[in-house]
């Protein structure tokens, strides 16, 4: 029995407003709230609550046989609170359906995880915080910014309590291997990870409205006769995926609504098929081998690793300066003004370096992905005056607040810990 | 494919991009197999010609005596009386000065006009001709019905064929200079053969109507700089009306972008099925590591390197720089080249505060164009107006990261740049400060750019023309 496991990402960052040179030093009014708002609201219109609103319709209709499960970032969760209350009570009510699980990210979808383990850490349990706030959930299962994973990664995350991990199904980590097995991340004694087909999942997130495709259009029948076709003795298939795919990336006249209304039905009728969430797929199945993942490796582009945020100059040094700035806002939070802390990470999600990228310069426009920005230039640019004002006012706010305390260390050790905790 | 082309200036002679532009286009097009006879109004003989088939000056033409515009229903016969063939009296001490054909364009400039509108400019012209006939000297003008060719002319002084004179240049003469090309190249269109005709700008446009009618070959008119361009709301009428002309009369209107064929299309309402876009590309190998070069000073250094005319928009340059000195007061502002608003430039920088910071170095050429760039930091183009725009690609082929204008043609094309509209200069600014204080923003802009404008070359803006050429050559491309 092959278990087909859907992964859905919900994200949205806070976007800077324009943000220029002249302001530095004057505002201290970063994100552009109203288009914060404006894109939220459209997003939970055209893709979260109506996909919400099918999945929980599949879920009744096979009493529960069709699963799925959710990442959505704090970020995304804030801002549903802010402007989209209804798209998010209508993700709790999946929650109550009991056939859908919760994952676990940072709070900010940041890559903390490659600048700064405590802070990896901090976000982590925010996260997990705040899932068990909202959806009532204790996550077992963990997912990266990115699906961002490595050998460090992947100890911090079994320490933390975690079950298991979610990763890229990337060629050049498997090898020969398939991607449809449990396996263990070498230096890991517990954790389990489960990686994402990205054939079969991009066929749905991707290619799903490419008319040049030749298999196009993509049918529930056509897609159930490929999954359906993996070899028998596969634990499982990883379809992770962005939730706009549904209704934002792929809209609804593509027919993607009709596609996920049919495909439980075609594929629940094979009798090889069944659905399972990660963390019931974590349960089931044992790693088959161990897997080295000496470097980072993500689930964007052809390459599958960090160029797409940390490639360029721009990018490198936009996240050097960013965590420079952190231990000041870390310390005011200690100090009872947890506001910096928070806009900081803010600042730390990964889509502010994302807009910078320049590699698909070269490519053509394989990469034609949101930008607020008319240029990954000026991406940096805003990003980095922001940051030039940031730092200005923490270190002048903790400058301020010093008398009360005695003097301490700011570098990243000073700062408190958390505890791993115990697997809930 | 054999082409005519009819350009005001080809390299080592030029005063702008247009003769640059020409020059890699050719090169190009050679590349793809197209021979290219190229005319300009002088030949010099040290053009870099090499990969031409031919480059013909219209000064070694021999033009004929009288012969009409097509649709003239009359011609002018401009006659000088020369006293030692005897007495002003005496037909035969007339010379004729001037062919028809030749008259037509240079006084009117509008070949298209009706008959009757042709009789009249005839008319209009032969007294101007009269009147300005100059003390000493005894000229008349003459409208000779076609119908009649044998009188009043005696055939002795029909004759003559003649070269005629040009200087090449912008100068005061150009409008006759543009008529006179025309009749020099109505002639080499006869002489050569070819398939299309392909003439550059306004100052070509009457010598590629000329010589698509003499010829019968299609037309392509290719705009590099529109009157709106040159000079905002105030143009002059002429050249307007020239660029039209040509325009209307052409097959096909090759553009340098998107934002010129836009003005072709709003301005002279040319019908979008007949525009075609082709970005220019970056001649010759980019020049590399003259960055070796040390500074001479320490102060970081930001250029403006251009005419300094209403098009280029240098008054934007000092508005940005009174901004950017109130916060880093150590940046130097230098303003390279000269033009009308150039006075008015450095009056403005002593009223703005500004003269310890911008410096003004006149006209530069060659190495020392090279040096300038070589110094600098930034370059700025904050044009109004730019149908094109070569000179961020030469800054950035010195590793000089970009601030350009998005009213440019090359705005559309480049893509390591930072853009900008020129009037925001709270913006540019913002952008100069970034680049001083962020040094990975230039060191990206720098790494990718040159990558950037290695592929800038010729080899795709001449496929695309040579496409136009086999469209209307009926050449299956």
């Amino acid at each position: 029995m092959t278990a087909v496991s859907f992964y859905f990402q919900v994200h949205q960052p806070f976007r800077l407003r324009r943000y220029t040179f002249f302001d530095i030093g004057a505002s201290e009014h970063y994100f552009d709230d109203p288009e914060n708002e404006r894109i939220v609201k459209r997003v939970a219109q055209k893709s979260y609550i109506p996909m919400n609103t099918l999945v929980r319709q599949l879920v009744e209709e096979t009493k529960g046989d069709f699963r799925c499960s959710y990442s959505v970032s704090g970020a995304a969760i804030r801002q549903m609170q802010l402007w989209a209350p209804e798209a998010l009570d209508s993700f709790k009510a999946l929650a109550d359906t009991g056939a859908v699980e919760f994952l676990c990210e940072t709070s900010h979808h940041s890559l903390a995880s490659l600048a700064d383990l405590d802070e990896f850490r901090a976000q982590v349990e925010e996260q997990r915080a705040l899932v068990h706030e909202v959806f009532g959930h204790d996550p077992v299962v963990f997912r990266n910014t990115e699906l961002v994973i490595d050998a460090r990664i992947a100890r911090a995350v079994e320490e933390l309590g975690f079950r298991a991990l979610l990763g890229e199904g990337a060629d050049h980590l498997l090898g020969w291997r398939s991607p449809h097995h449990v396996y263990r991340p070498e230096g890991c004694e517990k954790l389990k990870l489960l990686l994402r087909s990205y054939a079969f999942s991009d066929d749905i997130a991707f290619r799903f409205s490419n008319r040049g495709w030749h298999e196009w259009p993509l049918t529930a029948e056509k897609f159930g006769s490929w999954v359906g076709g993996v070899d028998e003795d596969d634990a499982f298939v990883g379809l992770y995926m962005d939730y706009e795919t549904f209704g934002e990336h792929q809209w609804e006249d593509t027919g993607i609504f009709d596609f996920m209304r049919a495909l439980p039905q075609v594929l629940l009728s094979n009798p090889r098929l069944s659905f399972a969430t990660p963390g019931e797929v974590a349960l089931r199945h044992d790693p088959v081998s161990r897997l080295s993942i000496p470097r980072p490796v993500s689930w964007a582009d052809a390459e599958r690793d960090m160029t797409a945020w940390l490639g360029n100059p721009m990018q490198r040094s936009a996240q050097e300066a960013l965590y420079a700035a952190l231990p000041a806002a870390r310390e005011l939070a200690r100090r009872g003004e947890p506001a910096w802390l928070e806009t900081w990470r803010r600042l730390s999600t990964s889509d502010h370096l994302y807009y910078m990228c320049t590699k698909w310069f070269s490519d053509g426009d394989v990469h034609k992905y949101f930008s607020p920005y008319a240029s990954p230039h000026d991406a940096f640019i805003t990003f980095m005056n922001v940051l030039d004002d940031f730092a200005r006012r923490s270190t002048a706010a903790l400058e301020a607040s010093r008398p009360l305390q005695a003097p301490r260390r700011l570098d990243a050790s000073a700062a408190p810990t958390p505890e791993p905790s115990q697997n809930p | 494919m054999k082409v005519l082309m009819l350009g005001w200036e080809f390299p080592p002679h030029i005063s702008g991009g247009l003769g640059t532009a020409c020059h890699g286009l050719t090169r190009g097009l050679s590349q793809q197999g197209v021979d290219v006879v190229f005319v300009v109004p002088r030949a010099r003989g040290d053009e870099d010609a090499r990969h031409l088939a031919e480059i013909v000056g219209a000064n070694q033409v021999e033009v004929g005596g009288a012969e009409a515009a097509p649709g003239a229903n009359a011609r002018l016969v401009e006659e000088e009386w020369d006293p030692e063939l005897g007495p002003e009296g005496d037909e035969r001490a007339w010379r004729v000065r001037r062919s028809l054909e030749l008259v037509a364009i240079d006084s009117l400039l509008t070949p298209y006009l009706t008959p009757a509108g042709y009789e009249d400019r005839l008319r209009e012209h032969a007294e101007r001709v009269e009147a300005l006939a100059g003390p000493g000297r005894r000229v008349r003008a003459r409208i000779v019905p076609l119908d009649a060719p044998a009188a009043p002319v005696p055939a002795s002084a029909q004759g003559p064929r003649r070269v005629l004179e040009f200087s090449g240049s912008y100068g005061r003469d150009l409008m006759a200079e543009v008529g006179r090309y025309a009749a020099s190249v109505a002639e080499i269109a006869r002489t050569r053969e070819h398939d299309v005709v392909h003439a550059h700008d306004w100052m070509a446009v009457p010598a590629g109507l000329a010589a698509a009618r003499a010829s019968n070959k299609p037309l392509v008119l290719h705009v590099h700089a529109c009157e709106y361009d040159r000079s905002g709301e105030s143009v002059n009428p002429q050249v307007r009306e020239l660029e039209r002309l040509g325009m209307e009369g052409a097959d096909r209107v090759v553009c340098v972008s998107h934002y010129t064929a836009r003005v072709v299309r709003t301005r002279y309402g040319i019908d979008p099925a007949k525009i075609r876009v082709v970005h220019n590309g970056l001649d010759g190998d980019p020049r590399r590591g003259a960055r070796a070069q040390a500074k001479a000073i320490p102060e970081p250094i930001v250029l403006f390197l251009g005419r300094v005319t209403f098009q280029k928009g240098p008054d934007y340059f000092l508005e940005t720089a009174a901004r950017v000195v109130k916060v880093e007061p150590r940046v130097k502002f230098v303003m390279s080249g000269s033009g009308d608003m150039l006075p008015a430039m450095i009056e403005r920088a002593a009223r703005l505060g500004l003269s310890r910071h911008v410096h003004f170095t006149g006209f530069l050429r060659g190495k020392e164009v090279e040096r300038m760039y070589s110094m600098a930091d930034i370059y700025v183009m904050p044009s109004v107006s730019e149908p094109f725009g070569i000179s961020p690609l030469e800054a950035m082929a010195q590793d000089v990261p970009v601030v350009l204008s998005r009213q440019s043609g090359v705005s559309e094309v480049l893509k390591n740049a930072l853009k900008v509209d020129f009037w925001d200069v709270q913006e540019t600014a913002n952008k100069i400060l970034a680049l001083l204080r962020y040094p990975a923003l230039s060191r990206t802009l720098r790494d990718e750019g040159r990558e950037e404008v290695r592929r800038m070359g010729w080899e795709r803006p001449a496929e695309l023309v040579r496409g136009v050429y086999e469209e209307l050559a009926g050449v299956p491309s």
